[in-house]
Parts: C-alpha cells; sequence; structure tokens
C-alpha cells in the first residue's frame, strides 16, 4: 500500500482511478517488449491472441459444414471441400486451440501466482513454447490454405498415407511440431509446482487449478511424444513406403489407430482436466466455500491422467482387434468414469450451505458441470461394447465428444476467463452482457448437439457430406442443429466484443473482486512483473475463507482485499 | 424384446434378432442417466437458489468432506458401471459369435461401392439380398482403404481393413429395405459408399436367386458410373468439368489436337482407362485414369450405359432397357428408385443377381492389389506434396 500514490482511495463500487503502480502491462511498451518477452503473464497474452485465432477460424469452419448438412443433398460444396472443412475443423480445434487453451493462457498466466511464484520455473523455455506452437501453427494453417487435408483429423492409414492426395505431410508436421510446446510446457509446469511454492504453500494447500494442471502436465509429457512418433511414422510410410501400416509390406492399418489413440485419447483429458481445475475454482469462490474432498477432487484428477492411458481401445471396438482387448478396454473405460463422477458429486457438496451467487463464471461453471454430466454419460452408452457397435461413427460420437470438449473444456475455458480476466486486465468486462452471453452459449449449444444424439442413434453416420432425403426427421434435426449452431455463432462472438471492449472501457477492477481466497488475488489487479512484491507465506489451507479477514494485499495493490464479514462472530481469529 | 420397440425414442426399426437387446441396454442406460442428470441438476439448482447470496459480505460456515459420502459415491456409481460393462460385453460375445450353419455372403468394399457375392455366384452392388429368418456371416475385405459396414436397422457394424478377412452376421427379422452405409470414413465419396439391404420372404429370395431377371449390362453400368462418382464431373448438362454423355455415343468428338474422332467403344473405353489420350475440346485434362479399378466387365457394362443415353436427353429415355422392362431408367430420373441412399437415382427393383459368367474377373475381392487414389484433386494425376 506504500507505493500508492492516489489521494482517493478506490472502493469496490466505484474504482475508477487509474492504477498508479506499474504492472505487468505498462512496464514496458512497443512489439519488442512482447515478442522477446520472459514474462509469463505476457507470453500467456501471447497464446491467447493466437489460440483466439485458431479458435474463431476452426468456428469458421464448423459453420460452413452445418450449413451443408442443412439439406440432405450435398449441395452447397463438394464432396471432397466438404471433407476437408471437417479435417480442417478437427485439426484446428484438437491441436491449436482445446488442447493449448487453458494450460498455455490460463495455466501460463496462473501457476506462479497461485503458488507465489515469480514466474515460470523456465522463462526462455515457457518463450520457446510459444514460438514452437507458432510455427507448428503457422505450418499447419499454410498447408490447410495451399489444398488442405482430407484425412479427417485422426489420419487413419492407409487412407492418409497412401490414398489421400492432400497436404498430409505438411499438415502432421506442424502437429508434430507443435506437439513439442505441448512436452516444454509440461515439463516447465511440474518443475515449478515442485520446486517453486512459497513459504507454506504445502502440497494439500494448492488450489485444485494446480493440482489439475499437474496432472495434465504428466499426460503432455508421457502422451505427446507417442502422438510425435505416430506422425513421424506416417510421413514416412508416406513419402518412402516403409510399410509400417501396409499389410502388403507386412504392416499393419489398425496398429495406426493404437498408437494414435494411446495419445488422443489421454488429449482428451488433456483438454478436460484443466477444465475441471477452472470448475473447481470457481465454485470454490462464488460458493465462499472450501470445496467438499478436497484431497478426493485432487486425487481424482490424477486418476484420470493415469487411467486415461490404459482406455485408448474403445475407440476400435469395431476395428476388428480382439474380443478380449475390447472387455479389457470397456472396463477401464468404466473405471476411468468414476473419478470424473466423484467430482461432480464433490463439486454439488460443495455448494450446499455455501453464499452462491450467480455471476458469470459461476453460469459457465453450472453449465460446465450439466454438460459434462450428459458428455460423460452418454461415454457410458460408448463404453458399452454391444451398444458402441451401434453407435460407433455416428453422430452420437460427434454429440459425445462435443459436449465434452465444447461443453466441458470450453466452458470451463469461458468461465476461467471471464473469472480472472479482472486479474490479467485490469478492467470488469459487463456483468450483465456476460451473463447474457453464457445464456445464450448455453442454449445455441445444446440446440446444436442434442439433436446429433438422437440422429446418431438412428443411424446417421459421421462425416457424411449428405443423407438420405427420404428421412424427413433427419433433416428435421439437421435444421435444429444448424440453427443451433447458428445462435451459438453469434453466442462466441458477444464475449469477444464485450472482452475487447472492457480492455479499454471497463470498470477498474480491484486486486480481489470477487473476492477469492487464492494468492493470485493478493496481488494488484494487473499484477506487477515481478507478481509479488515481498514473497507471500501460506498460513492458511486453500479455499479457506475465514483467513479473508486478516489478509492485505501483498504488494501495490490499490485496494486491499474487501474483508469479509463472518457469519458467526464467535470466531476466535477475528 | 420386440415390444420395446416402442419405448425406444429415435431408433431405427428393428429388423434383427440382436436388435432388440441392444435398443433394451440402450433404454436401461438412458434410465440411469436420466436418474443420474435431474438428480444432481435438481441439486444444483436447489443449492443455487436455496443458498443464493443474500449479502455481499456472507460467509457462510465450511463443511468438512465426508468419507462416508465419498465412499458412497465411489462404490454405487462404480458397481452401475459394472452392470452396464458386463450386459455390454455379453451383448458383444453374442454378436461376435458367428452361429453355425450360417449362410455365408462374401463382401468387398472399395473406394465407393459395396460389393456382395452370393454363395450362388450371384453378385450384386449397393444391394445385399437376404432371406427372413436366417442366419447370414458376412465375410469382407477391402480393397483399398478401411471401409465399415453399417446397418442401423440390425444395429451392426464391423470395419473392413485391408490385409485381413473381418467377419459380421446377423438374422433379419422382417422383411423390407433397411439402410447400408459406410461408417468408416474412406475418402471423396464416403457419403455415397451406401446402399440397401433388402431383406425377402424365402420364396421370393429363391425366386430372386433363380435370377428371374436379370440386370442388363446398362442398368449395371449405370450403377458403376454413379459408384465412381462419374456423375460429379460428366454432369447430364454442360456445367460439368467434364464432358457431358447424354447423346455421345456414336458421334464425331473434336479433340483439343484438332483431330476428330468417332464415339464409339473403344474410343470410351480408352476415355477411361488413359483418359489423356484424346482429351475433348474445351476441357481441361483432370480425369484421373480408371486402369485397374474398372475390371473389363464393368468397363463394358459402363460402355452400354453411355450407350443407353442414346441421342436424345428428352425424358430421360435415351434406350435403357432394364430387366423388368417396366422402368426406363436413366441417371436423370428423379423417380426412379434409389439403390443408393444418398447418391443420385438409379434404378433398384428390376435388379436381380449377376450370374457368376465364367472367366467373368469383375468384382473378384481376390488378388486384386490397393491402387492409389481415384480422387486427384484439380489437375494433379500425381501426388501433391509439398
Amino acid at each position: 500500500m506504500s507505493t500508492a500514490v492516489d489521494t482517493t482511495v478506490p472502493t469496490i463500487d466505484a474504482p475508477r482511478v487509474r492504477h498508479a503502480h506499474i504492472n505487468y502491462l505498462t512496464a514496458d511498451y512497443g512489439i519488442k517488449s512482447w515478442l522477446l518477452t520472459l514474462d509469463h503473464k505476457r507470453i500467456a497474452l501471447l497464446y491467447l491472441a493466437s489460440v483466439s485465432f485458431f479458435f474463431f477460424l476452426g468456428g469458421a469452419y464448423a459453420v460452413i459444414i452445418r450449413l451443408e448438412l442443412l439439406t440432405p443433398a450435398g449441395d452447397l460444396v463438394e464432396s471432397q471441400t466438404y471433407n476437408k472443412l471437417f479435417t480442417h475443423h478437427g485439426i484446428l480445434m484438437v491441436f491449436f486451440f482445446l488442447i493449448p487453451s487453458i494450460p498455455a493462457i490460463l495455466g501460463n498466466f496462473l501457476i506462479p501466482l497461485m503458488i507465489g511464484a515469480k514466474d515460470l520455473a523456465f522463462p526462455r523455455l515457457n518463450l520457446l513454447s510459444w514460438y514452437i506452437y507458432m510455427a507448428g501453427g503457422i505450418l499447419t494453417f499454410w498447408a490447410l490454405l495451399n489444398g488442405g487435408v482430407d484425412t479427417g483429423w485422426t489420419f487413419y492409414a492407409p487412407y492418409s498415407t497412401t490414398f489421400s492426395n492432400t497436404y498430409v505431410v505438411a499438415a502432421g508436421l506442424g502437429i508434430f511440431i507443435n506437439g513439442f510446446s505441448s512436452i516444454l510446457t509440461g515439463l516447465n509446469f511440474i518443475v515449478t509446482i515442485h520446486t517453486m511454492r512459497a513459504p507454506g504453500m504445502t502440497w494439500f494447500r494448492l488450489p485444485l487449478f494446480i493440482w489439475a494442471h499437474y496432472a495434465t502436465s504428466l499426460i503432455f509429457i508421457l502422451g505427446t511424444p507417442v502422438i510425435a512418433i505416430t506422425i513421424l511414422l506416417l510421413a514416412l510410410e508416406r513419402l518412402a513406403g516403409i510399410g509400417i501400416f501396409d499389410p502388403a509390406l507386412g504392416g499393419d492399418p489398425v496398429l495406426f489407430q493404437h498408437l494414435f489413440w494411446f495419445y488422443s485419447h489421454p488429449a482428451v483429458y488433456i483438454m478436460l482436466l484443466p477444465s475441471m481445475g477452472v470448475v473447481s475454482e470457481l465454485i470454490a469462490t462464488f460458493s465462499r466455500k472450501n470445496i467438499f474432498g478436497y484431497t478426493f477432487v485432487a486425487f481424482a484428477s490424477i486418476a484420470i491422467a493415469v487411467f486415461g492411458f490404459l482406455v485408448w481401445g474403445h475407440h476400435m471396438f469395431t476395428s476388428g482387434q480382439s474380443i478380449y482387448a475390447g472387455l479389457i478396454f470397456s472396463i477401464i473405460s468404466y473405471a476411468v468414469a468414476i473419478p470424473s463422477a466423484v467430482k461432480v458429486f464433490n463439486w454439488t457438496a460443495t455448494m450446499y450451505k455455501g453464499s452462491i451467487s450467480w455471476d458469470t463464471p459461476m453460469l459457465y461453471a453450472l453449465a460446465f458441470i450439466g454438460l459434462f454430466i450428459i458428455g460423460g454419460m452418454t461415454g457410458l452408452f460408448l463404453a458399452a461394447l454391444g451398444l458402441d457397435i451401434h453407435v460407433h461413427d455416428t453422430y452420437f460420437v460427434v454429440a459425445h465428444f462435443h459436449y465434452i470438449m465444447v461443453g466441458g473444456a470450453l466452458m470451463g475455458y469461458l468461465g476461467g476467463l471471464h473469472y480472472w480476466w479482472p486479474k490479467i486486465t485490469g478492467r470488469m468486462y459487463p456483468e450483465g452482457w456476460g451473463r447474457f452471453g453464457a445464456l445464450v452459449i448455453f442454449v445455441g449449444f445444446n440446440l446444436t448437439f442434442f439433436p446429433q444424439f438422437l440422429l446418431g442413434y438412428m443411424g446417421m453416420p459421421r462425416r457424411y457430406h449428405a443423407y438420405p432425403a427420404d428421412e424427413p426427421l433427419w433433416q428435421v434435426l439437421h435444421v435444429m442443429s444448424t440453427s443451433g449452431a447458428s445462435i451459438l455463432a453469434a453466442g462466441m462472438l458477444i464475449p469477444m466484443i464485450y472482452f475487447i471492449w472492457s480492455m479499454r472501457y471497463g470498470r477498474f477492477a480491484s486486486a480481489n473482486p470477487w473476492p477469492a481466497t487464492g494468492l493470485e488475488w493478493r496481488t494488484a489487479s494487473p499484477p506487477p512483473t515481478e507478481n509479488f512484491v515481498t514473497t507471500p507465506v501460506v498460513t492458511w489451507e486453500a479455499y479457506e475463507f475465514r483467513p479473508m479477514q486478516e489478509v492485505e494485499v501483498v504488494g501495490p495493490g490499490d485496494t486491499p482485499a474487501q474483508p469479509i464479514e463472518g457469519e458467526q462472530p464467535t470466531d476466535g481469529k477475528r | 424384446m420386440q415390444s420395446l420397440q416402442p419405448w425406444v425414442p429415435f431408433a431405427p426399426e428393428q429388423a434383427s434378432t440382436i436388435a432388440g437387446e441392444v435398443d433394451a441396454l440402450y433404454l436401461y442406460l438412458i434410465v440411469i442417466t436420466l436418474f443420474f442428470s435431474v438428480l444432481i441438476t435438481a441439486l444444483i439448482i436447489f443449492f443455487a437458489v436455496r443458498y443464493r447470496r443474500r449479502a455481499p459480505n456472507e460467509v457462510p460456515r465450511p463443511v468438512a468432506g465426508s468419507i462416508t459420502l465419498e465412499t458412497l459415491w465411489t462404490v454405487i456409481p462404480l458397481l452401475i458401471a459394472m452392470t452396464i460393462f458386463a450386459w455390454g460385453a455379453s451383448l458383444y460375445f453374442k454378436m461376435y459369435r458367428v452361429p453355425e450353419q450360417a449362410m455365408e455372403i462374401y463382401v468387398v468394399g472399395k473406394q465407393w461401392m459395396w460389393k456382395f457375392q452370393h454363395g450362388g455366384g450371384q453378385r450384386e452392388i449397393n444391394e445385399l439380398h437376404v432371406p427372413v429368418g436366417s442366419r447370414v456371416k458376412l465375410t469382407m475385405a477391402t480393397e483399398d482403404v478401411i471401409h465399415s459396414f453399417y446397418v442401423p436397422a440390425f444395429r451392426i457394424k464391423a470395419d473392413v481393413v485391408p490385409g485381413r478377412y473381418t467377419t459380421t452376421w446377423f438374422e433379419a427379422t422382417k422383411p423390407g429395405r433397411y439402410y447400408l452405409f459406410c461408417a468408416e470414413y474412406c475418402g471423396t465419396n464416403h457419403s455415397g459408399m451406401g446402399g440397401y439391404v433388402v431383406v425377402m420372404e424365402p420364396t421370393d429370395y429363391q425366386a430372386w436367386l433363380a435370377g428371374g431377371a436379370t440386370d442388363s449390362p446398362a442398368s449395371q453400368g449405370q450403377k458403376v458410373f454413379q459408384s465412381l462418382g462419374c456423375a460429379t464431373c460428366h454432369r447430364n448438362d454442360e456445367q460439368g468439368s467434364g464432358p457431358m454423355l447424354q447423346g455421345l455415343f456414336g458421334k464425331q468428338v473434336q479433340l483439343d489436337s484438332g483431330a476428330s474422332v468417332v464415339a464409339d467403344e473403344a474410343y470410351i473405353r480408352e476415355s477411361i482407362v488413359n483418359p489423356r489420350a484424346k482429351t475433348v475440346a474445351g476441357f481441361q485434362q483432370i480425369m484421373p485414369t480408371y486402369q485397374g479399378q474398372v475390371s473389363e466387365e464393368q468397363l463394358l457394362n459402363l460402355i452400354a450405359y453411355i450407350r443407353s443415353l442414346g441421342t436424345t436427353t428428352e425424358g430421360g429415355a435415351g434406350g435403357a432397357t432394364t430387366g423388368n422392362g417396366a422402368t426406363t431408367t436413366t441417371g436423370i430420373d428423379p423417380d426412379a428408385q434409389r439403390s443408393n441412399p444418398i447418391g443420385p437415382t438409379t434404378p433398384s427393383e428390376g435388379s436381380a443377381p449377376v450370374t457368376n459368367a465364367p472367366g467373368s474377373t469383375g468384382g473378384q475381392p481376390e488378388g486384386a492389389p490397393a491402387q492409389r487414389s481415384t480422387q486427384r484433386p484439380q489437375g494433379q494425376s500425381g501426388r501433391r506434396q509439398q
């Protein structure tokens, strides 16, 4: 507080006075200060810009896909074009949006802040990760622009190795390069969490966001090399015909599927776990309660990361793999569902007797839980061997993984972005528009993807450019889905617009506007470059709302944390 | 299990012995899903309203965790999950254990058609005729990429994988025409790779097998034409990127070399297997070769089809004589019944098995080496690699 030069003391209601302190945004100006920055917070913003670019690009492809499916005939685009559209949509969304979104943006920004560190363990490596991400992204983007890829994001052999005449190797190489960004980020996170926690920040005082990112980083490090090898083999097969996947040369195309899903199933948890970490933070803050069963939620993250490596074969029940392999993969898939269920029950229990506010981030968190239940439960349908035979590779699967990835990962990402927006930018987004946007996105999402469950069970295969015209119900459901997609697309623009607007015109945010308990809220908004002026000492448990009464902002914040009056005046700590 | 049909929302018809059992498991899962999603959603809404923040500064009393609750909501879902697993697994065994005394049909998938061969040598493309009440075992191979044989009404699906035979089986319970799809993405015309499974009464099936009416070469050629996606470029109007074929046969064709040639059998055959030899004036050299992709038998059928398009484009007549002679059908008759549920129309009712002509090579699954691509993008005959 000593460095504040403002004469007026801003309050939570009217913090209209410009921040006087130097923060990470105002510490330096110019393009070089951004492109060569070693500050994890600035690198997070570099990721935010580039990831958002790929997200809107991937979304644009989805819009054309949905428009094509308005009518049964394939009349809007050619078949080959359609195949490229869904391939590009998948590649961009999976590899360049969903996987980096929360870890590289929110994780990068928040992990040091949450554990009380000045930066990640390897700041240069962190910047390098962004450059690697950009190199991979630009290469893939170039391949998509110059002809594109038509293999589907799954690159199944032998179509991708022998039959497709599109830019498979270039796009694959982009994904290969991008993988190193994931590996280095994961490494950085693990080392940081192990070695750079502030005094008193024990493992079981860590926010669950950190646990989730720790589990995610494990998958980054252990899983990503496998996809790198797989892409390398694919390229060798394509360029040199070495025969790994070609039965005529003694190979096996199903081997590709094993390798691919060995990474790509855990990759689902790369997308989901950080989102679960965000939701834990949101539920706690907006219920003002400690997370019910903290250790169970923390270890559920680790369990999901570990079990997630053992279920890849459930993508291959119809592929001709052995029936016994199918049995094992099915039963382990049920095992991995349990920690997810445990998390949902604990979040629900956290709300019990809480003080629940309906701010935008909380709306996203509740949307996450609702959609994740549907996404998760339909996963049980797909893990049931005899039932999967019918619904595999239909729109049922498409609906299921969109409920997990959009309903889960994206909702968590948006909730987190709203929640930490004041910390990142020092400004508040407009709350009314925020709630409205969340509602539009929720409605649009469900209208888009729920009909696809029905379509799938009725037998509509995925990746179909056209569908039978003599099934009027199919078209009705597709029209519903497309209209939902229009609402969803419009809904996605709302946050984009007001976020950009708020960077200049938003109300100034206090250091702890919600208020919340984490260390990131005990420094100014936006934080100074070094995060904390003095190293914080942690003497409280995670999500312990009581000590808020005693805590002052560490460093040059312009408002102290809003003290919270307890319900129980008997509390001796007062 | 048939009685469950009305209870299953948005389900395809149950037309096989296994379909009802799959739907029963589906219903069980729907009930479980409804129970948990309603329970959690109701709790969340109730908590969000009941414990809404009433004063800006209120801090609720912290609640400690509960080992009992954690155990309960770990063990109960696990037990429920195991019942689903067991049910699903037993169904899976039933689907995979091919019963004895099943009639065998061979299936070959290739970009982008399904070829079938019955025990008696009868062949079909994109349509499979089977008798009701008999167990049918399918032995499947692919000539190129992975395909997946999917009949929603039977609730069966099996990938067809290069380098091996895969099998599946079904027993149809209801006569009718059911969709057949390719469920594994297989390239440009993936969504066009489908047809019908026609389930017939045993006596009708016997009559069909006996080949009451043989499918005319022109009508078979039309199927090949559709399956290969020729119509994408060779459209029945002037807009296609390839020459219009209506009225072509027997005419003089102006070539881009300045010469002209009569469009006879030899010229059409050459244009299919070696399209660059003689390019029609005003068109680009973008057609890939179909050498090795169409058998000689199919080439003859294609020529017959193009000949049937005649010298006039009116009325879709063109002199095509199909097997039953009742419907004259060409690719431009919108009312003709479909043999491909998604693609353009083709005749079907008149289709009958093709008797296995001695010496015919068409449609043999064995020994056909996987060929490179049929769909080369714009103007490239080789691979487009950077």
